[in-house]
């Protein structure tokens, strides 16, 4: 019996450590596998093209977009410098995006505290909200020009709505308890939106957020090839032009990086503001 | 009755409580319904699940209106949220985003005492819960107990003359459970605030109380209502064996039976 008493720990540990070790194990497995699915994918476009399988006037190529891709950042592009058009187009989804939830955050946070408001003007929200918003950048760019203005109106639009509907739902689902328990230990109105109301409603915002920067590009991106003399989207309508493939991928690979870094941003930011939240697992 | 009543905490004459179901019907949940609880008094109520105990407390804290009679607090009419009203939940109340600091201060700062007060006091109370050096842990990282423990901090800290508990210990295990009514009887001593209990659990009633209400099925009104001369303070873990104990758990127990039963042929034919 003591011999059992004296190994069990040791046994433990043994398996506690050939956990670990498997976990690992299936790390590296799916970086292998990831890694593995990539190079199939554009090894087979790019040898797809080199077999005469795949025409590149239509659907490109990956050395070529690499090559293009280089050509930008070293002799810029045919609108001007790469960075130009990157940066243009961050400064209108971004000024898009800021003013367009914060419109959003304020409007759903009067409306859902509000049943007045919310009565009036739910209808009214529900109408703008199924026009297709795009369509509105003709109007932006004949009313606000071919600058900057007219795209960060579009990100607006295509914002706001997203932003709106999260903020005045997490309003909404509020926890009575909570608000109860907040008016009995004496909180007014405005110190009941700022102290339970908000907080409670931030998960729901934080996560509209997510999705509304990438309908912010789309936005600017649109206004762009609507009409612009600089940015991203004036650079794709010009590949698109003079039927240059490869432009029009590299000026995607682009823009990609630009949302994912966007992104990463935004997940920094969520984890500051919602660290009192139990941890979640986050599957990466 | 006499002209010069005995003052009270909290009174409640006549109340009528009703909603309007989403079908139409009116559904009563308080009619002619009396209750007087004198200051410094500890009154629980128990009574069938559903009866409408609940709706009592949210008549008394100024959540919700009553349709008829009349309630009071200190003689005077309830007409909203009063400073001199505490309430503990049922469900977690404290806020999630708040540290157990942060929570237990919330009251003062609501009030407008400054801020560096507020913290002292409520540091003051975070060791009278005993939960110190838990100061800056998250409500999720504590137990259903401790969380409970904030909760009382919350609400103590703010004096409460009337202290409103909604089955405040239900969801707690019975371990637990024991030892916050402990806690609560030791804070009750000091506070001297008059207390409103509802339970379902009739030990739990007789234990804290000194008096215990029995409420009737919904329509819910005061069937009876029995004192209990137990003396204090008393001891929760060995007091539910005492013969005195025993005798009154199964007075009033009869009493709630026949409530319940006639709650489940309420429901039986309703439904």
């Amino acid at each position: 019996m003591t011999e059992t008493t004296v190994t069990a720990p040791l046994v433990t540990d043994g398996r506690i450590e050939t956990a670990v070790q498997r976990m690992r194990r299936h790390q590296r497995l799916v970086l292998a596998l990831r890694l593995a699915v990539l190079v199939f994918l554009i090894g087979g476009w790019e040898f797809g093209v080199r077999l005469g399988v795949i025409d590149p006037f239509f659907f490109g190529q990956p050395s070529g977009i690499v090559t293009k891709l280089i050509d930008w950042t070293e002799n810029g592009t045919s609108i001007g410098p790469l960075w130009k058009q990157i940066w243009v187009t961050i400064y209108e989804a971004g000024a898009g995006f800021l003013i367009g939830s914060a419109m959003g955050i304020l409007c759903g946070i009067a409306l859902g505290r509000n049943q007045l408001l919310s009565d009036v003007f739910s209808i009214y929200i529900k109408v703008a909200n199924s026009i297709p918003r795009v369509v509105l950048g003709s109007i932006f760019i004949v009313a606000l020009g071919l600058g900057a203005a007219s795209k960060i109106a579009l990100a607006v639009v295509m914002v706001f709505f997203v932003v709106f509907a999260n903020a005045f739902q997490g309003v909404r689902e509020a926890d009575k308890n909570l608000i109860a328990n907040a008016r009995i230990l004496g909180a007014s109105n405005w110190q009941m939106t700022r102290a339970v109301v908000l907080p409670s409603a931030l998960s729901w915002i934080l996560a509209s957020l997510h999705v509304s920067f990438g309908f912010a590009l789309v936005g600017a991106i649109v206004g762009e090839f609507l009409g612009a003399r600089e940015g991203m989207g004036l650079l794709i309508a010009t590949a698109q032009g003079s039927f240059d493939s490869n432009g029009v991928f590299a000026a995607m690979i682009v823009i990609a990086i630009v949302a994912l870094l966007a992104e990463w941003i935004l997940t920094m930011i969520e984890n500051r503001l919602l660290t009192w939240r139990p941890d979640t697992t986050v599957n990466e | 009755m006499s002209a010069i009543a005995s003052p009270s905490a909290v009174a409640l004459k006549n109340v009528a409580r009703r909603f309007v179901t989403p079908s139409g019907d009116v559904l009563s949940a308080l009619e002619d319904f009396d209750l007087s609880i004198a200051p410094g008094e500890f009154m629980a109520v128990v009574g069938p699940t559903g009866c409408g105990k609940s709706t009592t407390l949210g008549l008394i804290a100024g959540l919700a209106r009553p349709q008829g009679g009349e309630v009071t607090l200190f003689d005077a009419p309830v007409t909203g949220v009063d400073r001199r009203v505490g309430f503990v939940f049922q469900q977690d109340a404290v806020f999630p985003w708040r540290d157990v600091l942060g929570n237990v201060m919330a009251g003062p700062l609501f009030r407008g005492v400054a801020k560096d007060k507020a913290e002292a006091t409520a540091r003051d109370w975070i060791i009278r819960v005993g939960l110190k050096g838990f100061e800056h842990h998250h409500p999720h990282q504590l137990s259903g107990g401790m969380r409970k423990r904030v909760a009382l901090a919350q609400t103590f800290i703010n004096n409460p003359q009337v202290l409103l508990m909604d089955e405040p210990f239900s969801a707690l295990d019975v371990q637990t459970r024991e030892l916050m009514q402990e806690e609560l009887l030791q804070l009750w001593a000091q506070a001297k605030s008059a207390v409103l209990f509802v339970t379902h659990d009739l030990d739990e009633a007789i234990l804290l109380a000194d008096r215990v209400a029995v409420l009737t099925t919904r329509p819910a009104r005061v069937k009876s209502v029995h004192t209990i001369d137990l003396p204090r303070p008393r001891d929760v873990a060995t007091l539910r064996y005492d013969e005195r104990f025993i005798a009154i758990a199964r007075k009033i127990s009869d009493d709630l039976r026949e409530e319940v039963l006639r709650a489940r042929g309420a429901d039986a034919r309703g439904h």
